[in-house]
């Protein structure tokens, strides 16, 4: 109320809104900027649930008619029967296949025959490892787990062709590639905690991977345990610190790059090692004294190679699953 | 003339090789170094092939510095040889026949990373073949899967992705139940060495001790390398999977993958477990009804298909079924006509597909039969092409496909009680073909005036590659239509070799 004015033209002044703010009657923003409230990123709004509600009831009574095709609910009827006993029957005939086998660790089994013998007695001998498993792994049937590595790469291309964004995308329709790679709803904004434990945690992480990997001959570890460390530390890292910290180090090329060195390195050195094995030359690797770092011939690069692959692997899985590009 | 038996390794080891170089080629180079790999492997199995007629003898090849048990193996006879020579035609021919359709339907950067998939593939068929260790075999069988799973889903549209994960599903049930059957044969022997097991397995059955898992092993097994090679009952994944994935893939997996499967499955028969107690625990009957079910069931399919490659899937049911009943007759004869129906339907079986989609593609890509009527006159060479293979598939003589139902009907004389039923089902099974097949022909070849469809003007040039492909899958075809002596001989002695 003002003594001097009258109250319309009070109402446009100042002072009017200004003290009607200060009683709490008025709220400046509203009607000026546009105001919803805040929710739950994974949250499904009404709408989409009702019209997934609806898809499905459509494709239930469109598609299979199921309340007058008596053929498809008998079908599901019999399917579950079926499926069920198929299960309790497998079951019990392969528990019974059991009860015939010869008992675990029994001192006569037919598998403690001449293989593992030569393994723990022969073994530090003529492959240099003291780790019996690695020596075996990447030494005595080194075949077998070049095909495992090979198994991890193929697998790798493979999610590659089903999740990565098209790379025409992002010249011809950027704002199409900006909407498939946001990932902002699954990332944690920038969490301080996750950020503080991942700064301490990711350094101890991968180093204990390298470890793991540079004594795979001589202590419990390999290719294949440290690669998996070292994947682990690599997403901790990408969730604490998002997609902007690791492009600097860990683009597709880089991918490309250190899976295709190692392979190729692999493919040739055991390459040579059976050739010379198979035609009775001799091979001029050097198996150095069992438990130095530097000893077993090529297990040591090989283990390297492996871990590498298996890193790449597991973080480009994530990455692909993620956002479907690095 | 010894450096020849390295050949086997070497061939292994390029394809694997060509497979790691290609992730980091651009497209062109990954297309060429991929024809490269597959014409050294063919020469190479080819010399192998020469050299192991000259000897006469199968040798093993010591995969590393330790001799057998403790280190890995490969080794190689005659029918390994002639399998890998024939599995890297087929695969060249298949790869150029399917160059430009990969173009049309292939995102441009995903195509070095289809050649990785064709040369593991390749890699894998040529492992499975070669290897003398199941769990070598078992390894190569994941990197099989995988990479089976990534040619059909290549070409990405919702029915093809549906279609992977279908196979995949069915492709793990059966890995699982061979790698159950791998453990058991573990737990039994305790070697993983075909040899050393074989020895074993005798061994125990002569005693008489484990009967019960000795059956269950050899079920789980036969189940899992069935189910992946789509025997009839678990085809459930194949029509899809051939009939919408790039026409490449469709003929790579039709002719070659369930083939390495099939060939695994006659290794583990006579040199794992052993023929005569493979026939004791009466898996073969099985095979047997299943396979003549397969004829039928699948050639009805096909009938009551109205498009024209998931007819040619349908038709692959038909064929596998054909191979599981030469097995079923449990006799050297019948496993000698089963292995020529792989090289048979092998051979026609891609040059069906190839065809098709030279058919359908003048038919503004409609792949319905009513759309395809008179495309024979549009695309002359794809025409040809798809009655060579469809006479061949019906049994007339001169094509492959006569000599193998020739073989079957010679096989199944002979066997007591299995006589009439294999005669009865392969007369009505060729009268199927017959209908389905000829049904097609007559089709691409009535002429239709009012078409919307275009007369393609025919320039050699410009479908040289595609031409020729099927030329030479013609070729290929007539090779083993006319002189089948060769090859049955070469299969014989393979056979024989084997145990």
């Amino acid at each position: 109320m003002s003594r001097k004015k009258d109250d319309s033209l009070y109402q446009k002044t100042f002072s009017y809104k200004f003290f009607k703010w200060m009683k709490g009657e008025k709220d400046p923003l509203v009607g000026n900027v546009e105001m919803t409230p805040k929710k739950d990123p994974k949250e499904e709004e009404e709408e989409t649930i009702n019209e997934r509600l609806r898809e499905k009831q459509m494709m239930l009574e469109k598609i299979y008619d199921v309340e007058n095709n008596k053929l498809i609910l008998n079908f599901r009827k019999i399917y579950k029967f079926i499926s069920i006993l198929f299960c309790i029957t497998m079951f019990a005939i392969l528990f019974l296949n059991v009860s015939y086998l010869p008992p675990v660790g029994d001192a006569g089994n037919p598998s403690d025959n001449e293989v593992p013998v030569r393994y723990i007695e022969k073994g530090i001998e003529e492959t240099g490892a003291v780790n019996f498993v690695s020596g075996m792994i990447l030494d005595y049937r080194a075949f077998d787990t070049f095909g495992e590595s090979n198994v991890l790469f193929i697998a790798t291309i493979t999610v590659l062709i089903l999740l990565k964004v098209d790379s025409k995308l992002k010249k011809n329709d950027p704002e199409k590639y900006e909407k498939e790679t946001n990932d902002r709803t699954l990332e944690p904004k920038k969490d301080p905690i996750l950020q503080f434990c991942a700064r301490y945690l990711m350094p101890v992480i991968v180093l204990f991977g390298i470890c793991t990997i540079l004594n795979g001959h001589i202590s419990p570890g390999g290719g294949f345990s440290g690669g998996a460390i070292i994947g682990a530390g690599l997403i901790l890292y990408l969730n604490a610190f998002g997609f902007n910290d690791t492009e600097r180090f860990f683009i597709e090329k880089t991918y490309k790059v250190v899976c295709f060195v190692a392979l190729t390195f692999y493919c040739l050195a055991k390459s040579y090692s059976f050739f010379t094995g198979a035609n009775h030359l001799e091979s001029h690797i050097p198996k150095g004294i069992p438990g130095a770092i530097l000893s077993s011939g090529l297990i040591l690069p090989l283990d390297i190679c492996v871990g590498l692959v298996v890193a790449c692997t597991m973080y480009t899985f994530y990455c692909m699953f993620r956002k479907g590009d690095y | 003339m010894d450096f020849i038996r390295n050949f086997p390794f070497f061939s292994i080891m390029i394809s694997m090789l060509s497979g790691i170089i290609s992730s980091i080629l651009p497209k062109k180079a990954a297309k060429l170094l991929n024809l490269f790999m597959i014409i050294t492997v063919f020469f190479l199995s080819l010399i192998l092939l020469i050299y192991l007629c000259i000897t006469g003898e199968s040798f093993v090849y010591m995969m590393g510095h330790f001799p057998a048990p403790y280190g890995n193996e490969i080794r190689a006879g005659i029918l390994e040889a002639l399998m890998a020579l024939f599995f890297s035609a087929v695969m060249f021919l298949s790869v150029v026949g399917g160059h430009k359709k990969l173009d049309e339907e292939v995102d441009e950067d995903r195509h070095n990373l289809y050649y990785i998939l064709v040369n593991m593939m390749l890699s894998s068929l040529l492992a499975l073949v070669y290897t003398n260790d199941l769990f070598t075999a078992y390894v190569f069988v994941e990197i099989n899967t995988i990479s089976a799973c990534g040619l059909i889903m290549i070409r990405r549209i919702g029915r093809t992705y549906i279609a992977a994960v279908r196979y995949m599903i069915m492709s793990l049930i059966g890995s699982g139940l061979m790698l159950l059957g791998i453990c058991l044969i573990y737990d039994m022997t305790g070697h993983l060495l075909m040899s050393n097991i074989k020895s074993s397995i005798e061994a125990i059955h002569a005693s008489g001790q484990f009967r019960m898992p000795l059956v269950v092993m050899t079920t789980l097994i036969s189940v899992g390398l069935c189910v992946k090679s789509s025997l009839f009952p678990f085809h459930a994944w194949l029509p899809d999977a051939y009939g919408y994935s790039t026409v490449s893939s469709a003929a790579i997996l039709s002719s070659l993958v369930s083939k390495g499967y099939i060939f695994l499955l006659l290794k583990i028969i006579y040199r794992v477990i052993g023929f005569e107690v493979f026939v004791s625990t009466n898996i073969l009957n099985v095979f047997y009804v299943f396979g003549l079910s397969a004829m039928i069931f699948g050639s009805i399919r096909a009938i009551r298909e109205n498009d024209i490659r998931r007819m040619i899937a349908y038709s692959s049911i038909a064929q596998i079924g054909y191979i599981y009943m030469g097995f079923g007759l449990a006799t050297d004869l019948g496993m000698e006509a089963g292995i020529f129906q792989i090289l048979s339907h092998g051979a026609t079986k891609s040059l069906l597909f190839i065809a098709a989609i030279g058919l359908t593609d003048v038919s503004g890509f409609n792949r319905a039969f009513i759309h395809v009527t008179g495309a024979g006159y549009r695309n002359k060479i794809a025409g040809i092409g798809f009655t060579v293979g469809a006479l061949s598939m019906v049994g007339v003589p001169m094509f492959s496909g006569f000599i193998s139902k020739l073989l079957f009907a010679e096989a199944g004389i002979n066997v007591e009680g299995k006589s009439v039923p294999t005669l009865v089902v392969l007369a009505i099974s060729v009268i199927l073909n017959a209908i389905y097949f000829m049904k097609t022909v007559i089709r691409i070849y009535t002429p239709a005036p009012d078409s919307e469809f275009k007369e393609e003007s025919f320039r050699f040039k410009d479908k040289l590659s595609y031409s020729l492909t099927i030329l030479g899958f013609i070729a290929l075809n007539l090779v083993l239509g006319m002189s089948s002596e060769v090859f049955n001989d070469l299969i014989h002695k393979g056979l024989e070799m084997f145990s």
